[in-house]
C-alpha cells in the first residue's frame, strides 16, 4: 500500500526506536492514522508502548551492517508493505571530545553514516520492489558548513549527500525521499549541550516531517528559517564564519 | 514496473502493467498473483492501482455493439466511443458521470451516477447482465439479484474482470439539451432550487462557489433532452448530429494560480443564465472534457475530490461540512451539489437517497487531512458516506460505518475470489476485505 493522498503512512518502520525525534515522528504518524509501527533498535523502545497502534519491537544494530540484508528481508517479507522507513538513529559526542578521541569519531561515522547508508540503500531497494514507499532521513544543518561540531557534521554531510543522490536515482520510481535538516533539537542526545539559536523540540521536527510528506517535499528544514540562514552561512568567508562560531 | 496514479495524481505506486489484447491473454493474466483491472484511470484515488502487483489495462478490449436499445460492451469500451455510435441512432446513456472518458468496466465497478440520479438511479439499475472473469479463470454470468452482480456493481473491480456488460439505453430525439439556469445567492437557496428542479427535469445539478465569503452561491442547471421541434431551425434537419467540441489542452499553472483561476472560472460560470437554453449535450454533460488533462492544473502534488453523500434530513450536516471545507486554508476550486434518488443495485454502491457534494481541492497542506477527517466523522455520524471511486485518504475504521453492508459484500467477495487475488491499493488502505 502506498501512502495516502496526504502522505500519511499505514505501516512505519522506525530505525532508532529510542530516538526522541523518531518517537515524536511516529507519534504524529499515529495521530494521522498509522496503525502499525515497527520500532527497531538495540533496545526495545518502551516509550512507544502507549501508542494507539500495533507496536512491535525489533532488534536492529546499525553498526552491524552484515546483518542488515537479513533484517530488511525479514521486515519487508513478513510484515508486508512498509509505507515509510524513518532513519532516526544517531550518535552525538561533544565537539571537543570527538576531535581529541578518534575512536569516538569512528563510532559516529559508523552509526550516522555507514549504518544509515546501509539502512537507506537496503530500504530503497525493497521499496522499489514493493512499488511504493517513502524514506525519511534525519540529516542535520551541522552537515552543511563545518563548525565546532564538524566531526558529527561530516557524518551528517555524508548521509545527506547519499540521500540526495538516492532521491535523484529514485526519481523515476514511486519511492520518495524526504531529507530532514533540523538545527539544534532539544533531546536526550543533546541534553549535555547548551541549546543554541533556532533550537526546536522533537515534535517540531515531527510536524515538519508530516507537512513535508503531505507536500511531497524532498528537503525539510526545522525551523524553516534555517534554510536562508544556512545559505548565508555557507557564503561567508571561512575566517568570518569562524569568528561568528 | 510502471508508475500509476488516479486522476488526482496522488498517491502513486508502481505495478506490472499488462495490456491483454484478447480474452485468452486476459485469462492467462488473471491466472496467478495479485491483480486489479484498470480502465482509463479516471478514478480520482488509488482504486485502479496495486503496488508491486499486476494491473490489467483493459482499454485494448473495447468492442461493443448496439442493438434494439441495448448495448453489449466489453469492459474496456469507453462511454465516449459508445455515445459516438449510439447518439446518431437516437440512443443515449442511461446514466453518465461528468466525463465520457471512462470505461464500461470502471463505470460498473464504481456504479457511476449522473445528473439524472434523482429520477433514473445509477448505471447499475440499467444493467441487465454482466459477464465476469473471476480469479479462478471462470466466466460468470451475473444477473440482477445475483450475489455476484450486486458485489460487482460498485465493487471497485475487486470481484473480477468485467468482460462484458449489457445495459439499456435511453431513447433521445436530438443531441441537444434544453436547460434552465437559476442563480441563487447562498447554499440553502441553492438546495431549495435544486429540489424544485428535480421535480421538473430529468437532469439537475448545482455548481457552487465555495470560496470564502461567497456563502455557497450557486447556479442550478435543470435540463432535459430537447425534442426536434425545440431546436433552432438550422439544426432540425440533422437533430442527432453532435456539435463538435473543441478540445483545449489544459495549461500548466503554477500551484498558487489555481485559486485565481478558480475565481475567474466561477465568475464566468455563474454568469450563465436563461430559461430554455438549447445547448449541445456534450456541453451539458461533459463541460470539463473540453480541457484535456485538466488534472495537471494542480501540478505534481496533485489534488483530490472530496465527494460525500448524506441522507435526506441531514441537511444540517451538509451545511456544516460545506462550511468546514470553505474554511480550509486550501480553497475549494470546484464544487458540485446534486440530489440522489434511492440507492443503487450494488452492495457498495455509493448513492443513498439525499444529497451529494463534491469538492475539488489541491493537495499539499497537512491541515487539509485533519479537516477532511473531521468531515468524514460528521458524514458518518449522519449516516452518510464518501465515494470510494474518488477516495485517496479515508481512514479504514470509518468504512464499515459508512458502508453498513460491508460484511455482506465481504461474504460475496470471499465466495467469488476466495484467495483474495483481486486487490488494489484502495482495498489495502481501507481494509475492504
Amino acid at each position: 500500500m502506498p501512502l495516502d493522498a496526504h502522505g500519511r503512512p499505514g505501516r512505519v518502520l522506525l530505525l532508532g526506536g529510542t530516538s526522541d525525534i523518531g518517537e515524536a515522528i511516529v507519534r504524529r504518524f499515529v495521530q494521522g492514522g498509522t496503525h502499525h509501527v515497527l520500532a527497531a533498535g538495540r533496545k526495545p523502545a518502551a516509550a512507544l508502548d502507549d501508542l494507539a497502534a500495533r507496536v512491535e519491537h525489533l532488534t536492529f544494530d546499525a553498526t552491524d551492517t552484515a546483518t542488515h540484508g537479513a533484517f530488511f528481508d525479514d521486515v519487508f517479507s513478513r510484515h508486508g508493505p512498509i509505507d515509510v522507513v524513518v532513519v532516526a538513529f544517531g550518535v552525538l559526542h561533544l565537539p571537543g571530545e570527538a576531535e581529541q578521541n578518534p575512536d569516538l569519531a569512528v563510532e559516529m561515522a559508523d552509526v550516522n553514516y555507514t549504518g544509515a547508508a546501509s539502512a537507506l540503500l537496503h530500504s530503497a531497494r525493497r521499496m522499489r520492489d514493493q512499488g511504493s514507499g517513502h524514506l525519511v532521513v534525519l540529516s542535520s544543518v551541522a552537515g552543511l558548513a563545518p563548525r565546532a561540531n564538524f566531526v558529527y557534521g561530516s557524518t551528517k554531510a555524508g548521509i545527506d549527500f547519499l540521500a540526495r543522490g538516492l532521491a535523484a536515482s529514485l526519481a523515476d520510481s514511486p519511492v520518495g525521499v524526504t531529507i530532514v535538516r533540523p538545527g539544534f533539537v532539544r533531546t536526550s542526545m543533546t541534553a549535555h549541550m547548551e541549546p543554541v539559536m533556532f533550537s526546536v523540540d522533537p515534535d517540531d521536527v515531527a510536524q515538519a516531517v508530516v507537512a513535508g510528506l503531505a507536500a511531497d517535499r524532498g528537503v525539510v528544514w526545522v525551523p524553516p528559517v534555517l534554510r536562508p540562514v544556512m545559505a548565508l552561512v555557507r557564503m561567508l568567508p571561512p575566517a568570518l564564519a569562524r569568528r561568528l562560531g | 514496473m510502471e508508475i500509476l496514479s488516479g486522476w488526482g495524481r496522488r498517491p502513486r505506486s508502481a505495478a506490472h502493467v499488462m495490456r491483454p489484447a484478447d480474452r485468452d491473454l486476459l485469462r492467462r493474466a488473471v491466472s496467478d498473483g495479485a491483480v486489479i483491472p484498470r480502465g482509463l484511470g479516471r478514478s480520482y484515488g488509488d482504486a485502479a492501482q496495486l503496488s508491486g502487483g499486476t494491473v490489467l489495462d483493459l482499454t485494448g478490449l473495447d468492442h461493443f455493439r448496439i442493438e434494439s436499445g441495448q448495448v453489449v460492451a466489453a469492459g474496456g469500451a469507453s462511454l465516449a466511443d459508445i455515445i459516438d455510435a449510439s447518439v446518431p441512432q437516437g440512443w443515449f446513456l442511461p446514466a453518465t458521470p461528468g466525463t465520457r472518458h471512462v470505461t464500461v468496466g470502471g463505470a460498473v465497478a464504481a456504479d457511476v451516477h449522473g445528473k439524472n440520479h434523482h429520477r433514473d438511479g445509477s448505471l447499475g439499475s440499467h444493467v441487465d447482465e454482466i459477464s465476469l472473469l473471476t480469479a479462478g479463470g471462470e466466466e460468470v454470468r451475473a444477473l440482477p439479484g445475483h450475489g455476484s452482480f450486486s458485489a460487482t456493481v460498485g465493487g471497485m473491480g475487486l470481484t473480477g474482470v468485467v468482460l462484458e456488460t449489457t445495459f439499456r439505453l435511453l431513447p433521445v430525439e436530438t443531441a441537444w439539451m434544453r436547460v434552465d439556469f437559476v442563480q441563487r445567492p447562498d447554499l440553502p437557496s441553492v438546495m431549495e432550487a435544486l429540489a424544485e428542479a428535480d421535480r421538473r427535469s430529468r437532469y439537475s445539478v448545482a455548481w457552487l462557489d465555495m470560496l470564502p465569503g461567497r456563502r455557497g452561491r450557486g447556479v442550478v442547471q435543470a435540463g432535459d433532452h430537447a425534442s426536434v421541434d425545440e431546436l433552432p431551425s438550422r439544426h432540425r434537419s440533422r437533430p442527432l448530429r453532435r456539435a463538435p467540441m473543441r478540445g483545449l489542452p489544459a495549461p500548466s499553472l503554477p500551484a498558487g494560480a489555481v485559486p485565481a483561476a478558480t475565481g475567474l472560472f466561477n465568475r464566468l460560470y455563474f454568469s450563465r443564465s436563461g430559461q430554455g437554453v438549447i445547448e449541445p449535450m456534450d456541453t451539458f454533460f461533459y463541460p470539463l472534457d473540453r480541457l484535456a488533462g485538466w488534472n495537471r492544473l494542480y501540478g505534481s502534488s496533485g489534488f483530490l475530490q472530496y465527494q460525500f453523500a448524506v441522507p435526506s434530513g441531514a441537511e444540517a450536516t451538509l451545511m456544516t461540512v460545506a462550511e468546514a471545507l470553505t474554511g480550509a486554508s486550501t480553497p475549494v476550486s470546484l464544487a458540485v451539489l446534486k440530489r440522489f434518488g434511492p440507492g443503487g443495485a450494488g452492495i457498495l454502491s455509493f448513492p443513498i437517497e439525499g444529497w451529494t457534494l463534491s469538492a475539488d481541492m489541491a493537495l499539499g497542506d497537512p491541515d487539509l487531512a485533519e479537516i477532511l477527517d473531521r468531515c468524514d466523522r460528521l458524514v458518518a455520524e449522519a449516516g452518510g458516506r464518501v465515494y470510494l471511486a474518488k477516495d485517496a485518504r479515508l481512514r479504514p475504521e470509518l468504512v464499515p460505518v459508512m458502508y453498513p453492508r460491508l460484511d455482506e459484500w465481504r461474504e460475496e467477495k470471499a465466495r467469488i475470489d476466495p484467495t483474495g487475488r483481486f486487490r488494489s491499493d484502495l482495498s489495502h488502505r481501507l481494509g475492504l476485505f
